[in-house]
């Protein structure tokens, strides 16, 4: 067990090499730049969305124990 | 036995991979911002009670049935003992009805309503159902939980959980709409940042033959680590969230030790509660308590996926041999990172990342796959291959630009909304804005959950389409025994008087005694093996009569 838990690594290790310059697929790093032109876009959505004075909000939701 | 019973007597799951009998359990986070002292098992009632409403409306006789208590076993310990019911914390014994006295109804909502529309028909608050998709809808403590019907795989498990969210949706919107009520909110998270959780739970079905040393040993240092792709995210550290921050995961500061039976105390990454729902000396279900609620379907469909195929591993005795040095403080270690640069302890002298750890249970769950076949592209099971390219995505991802899992993994996907806040009003983390944002994330009504407003712009990915997942709030899954029960509640809902994960209790008309059919077995009484009774049998008489065989014997 020793020798295959020195092995994990270095197989690990290889295959990030292997993968790193292959990058992730295109798909999400397209959501990904669409993300960053939209930002401010979604913030003034979600502004208009949260509840108002966050403050008393947030002070306000007081839970029970559960599991 | 009958040909009908066989129909509820075991079968298999193709094993090494990521299918399993599983299941979830959501404790939601109820509140009432226009009420905010009303008592929160009353207001949890509430919310029971308008499904039942709706059901009602939607359901010929009604689909709300009452829970059978009778297995239910919660101070068994899989360490092989009983826990004193003298000993247990009474939040321990959930084998009683919870029993909400007239004082405390009356105190919540005044004495009128006592007499209105707070009761059922026969005087007593309805705080238990089970559903026409075979889940449960139940009182636990003082939150409303949907605990989902057994399914085979994790995509099944996020379509049954989603449609969990939209059970407790038609339950809020029923309570806005009646004038008399204060509107009730539901939040699909596990604090409230003052020192209090609660669970999101995950089953999972394994054999009674695997030793439970080795389910500790395999599944710690992935639970200590398994965070970093499926946990909800945290403003806040610490229990009562005091200390300003962001930190992975919803849960991880809430555990206190690595073993034990307690659910709501002093609560371990691994959990021992010995009830199986099931043919105890063939089952165990292993009840896993550390998770945070997922809304993200990605970050779900991972933790389903991974803890299954971890669990295969286990079976296998394939779990890489690694022991984390001081589990529980490691676990808060790995959350308050977010760098994911730290490196934890191994007691073979290693410092490893979490990352690292991951990466160990991947390969190994990767080379079990393609020994045994699970995650071939043709002949596979359907589901390992997925889970572990997913898997692998999202891994590789996060070692090199978190920021490429912003739209699957839920912890990143919060991060980068808190992050645009941060960076336009130059807010710091202790700011309350920041606070309601984390909060207001796991809404479950889709124009006020933050979650819901990033899925509708496409800035989260589906995994499961909203059709699937709307079917799924009538549908049982057909492959396993929730089927049964499902289809018998909806089927024959007026003379179900009673049901549970392993039994359906029927009240039949010119029968003097209540018949019992146990369904101990989770893999039998799924729609190829009970489908055509259903559809054969207009009355739950001739439908017993076929199941159980003429006439009906004490056995029931």
């Amino acid at each position: 067990m020793a020798a295959q838990e020195q092995q994990q690594p270095q197989s690990r290790d290889t295959e990030i090499e292997d993968e790193v310059p292959e990058a992730p697929p295109a798909v999400p790093e397209a959501q990904a730049s669409a993300a960053t032109q939209g930002v401010d876009d979604l913030l003034d959505e979600i502004d208009g969305v949260l509840e108002s004075n966050a403050e008393e909000f947030v002070r306000a939701f007081v839970q029970k124990g559960g599991q | 036995m009958t040909p009908g019973s066989e129909a509820l007597a075991g079968t298999e799951l193709p094993a090494g991979g990521a299918m399993r009998v599983m299941g979830s359990e959501t404790e939601y986070g109820i509140h009432a911002p226009s009420a905010p002292g009303a008592n929160a098992t009353m207001m949890s009632a509430r919310v029971i009670q308008a499904y039942a409403q709706i059901t009602r409306q939607k359901t010929a006789g009604g689909a709300e049935t009452r829970w059978d208590y009778t297995d239910e076993e919660p101070l068994h310990d899989a360490r092989g003992w009983t826990l004193e019911r003298s000993q247990a914390d009474p939040s321990q014994l959930t084998d009683q009805p919870p029993v909400l006295d007239a004082e405390a109804v009356a105190l919540a909502y005044g004495r009128q309503d006592l007499e209105a529309d707070g009761q059922d028909e026969t005087g007593s608050l309805l705080m238990n159902m089970v559903l026409g998709n075979g889940a449960r809808l139940y009182v636990d403590h003082a939150h409303p939980e949907y605990s989902s019907p057994e399914v085979t795989n994790p995509r099944a498990a996020v379509t049954w959980d989603a449609a969990g969210d939209l059970v407790a949706l038609g339950a809020v919107r029923k309570l806005a709409s009646d004038p008399e009520l204060p509107p009730i909110n539901l939040y699909k998270n596990n604090t409230d940042n003052k020192s209090v959780s609660y669970g999101s739970h995950e089953n999972y079905l394994m054999p009674r033959s695997v030793p439970f040393g080795d389910i500790v040993r395999g599944l710690t240092p992935f639970f200590v680590t398994r965070q970093v792709i499926c946990g909800a995210g945290r403003v806040g550290l610490g229990q009562d969230g005091s200390r300003p921050g962001y930190q992975i995961s919803q849960r991880a500061d809430f555990f206190e030790a690595e073993v034990g039976l307690e659910t709501t105390i002093r609560r371990p990454i691994i959990n021992t509660r010995d009830e199986p729902h099931a043919t105890a000396d063939k089952y165990r279900r292993l009840h896993v308590i550390i998770g945070d609620a997922n809304l993200s379907q990605v970050s779900n469909y991972l933790k389903f996926g991974t803890t299954a195929m971890v669990l295969s591993l286990i079976e296998a005795g394939q779990a890489p041999r690694i022991e984390v040095h001081e589990p529980v403080a490691a676990l808060q270690d790995v959350s308050h990172d977010t760098s994911l640069s730290g490196t934890l302890r191994l007691l073979d002298g290693r410092r490893v990342t979490a990352l690292d750890i991951q990466w160990m249970y991947y390969e190994a769950a990767a080379k079990l796959a393609l020994e045994t076949g699970v995650s071939d592209a043709h002949s596979g099971d359907g589901h390992t291959r997925e889970v572990l390219e997913r898997w692998e995505l999202v891994l590789t991802q996060l070692g090199s630009d978190p920021s490429a899992a912003a739209s699957s993994v839920e912890w990143i996907a919060k991060r980068a909304l808190l992050d645009g806040y941060r960076n336009r009003d130059n807010l710091e983390w202790g700011d309350a804005r920041l606070g309601l944002v984390d909060l207001q994330w796991s809404d479950i009504r889709p124009e006020k959950g933050l979650y819901y407003r990033m899925l509708a712009r496409e800035r989260m990915q589906r995994l499961v389409d909203d059709a699937a997942i709307a079917r799924a709030v009538v549908e049982p899954p057909s492959d396993t025994r929730a089927y049964f029960r499902g289809k018998c509640v909806s089927t024959f809902g007026k003379q179900v008087v009673g049901a549970s994960w392993d039994s359906v209790i029927f009240d039949v008309p010119g029968i003097g005694k209540l018949q019992r059919v146990p369904t101990r077995e989770p893999l039998r009484g799924t729609e190829s093996l009970t489908g055509e009774l259903f559809r054969k049998h207009d009355t739950a008489a001739a439908f017993l009569g076929e199941l159980l065989g003429p006439p009906p014997g004490p056995k029931a």
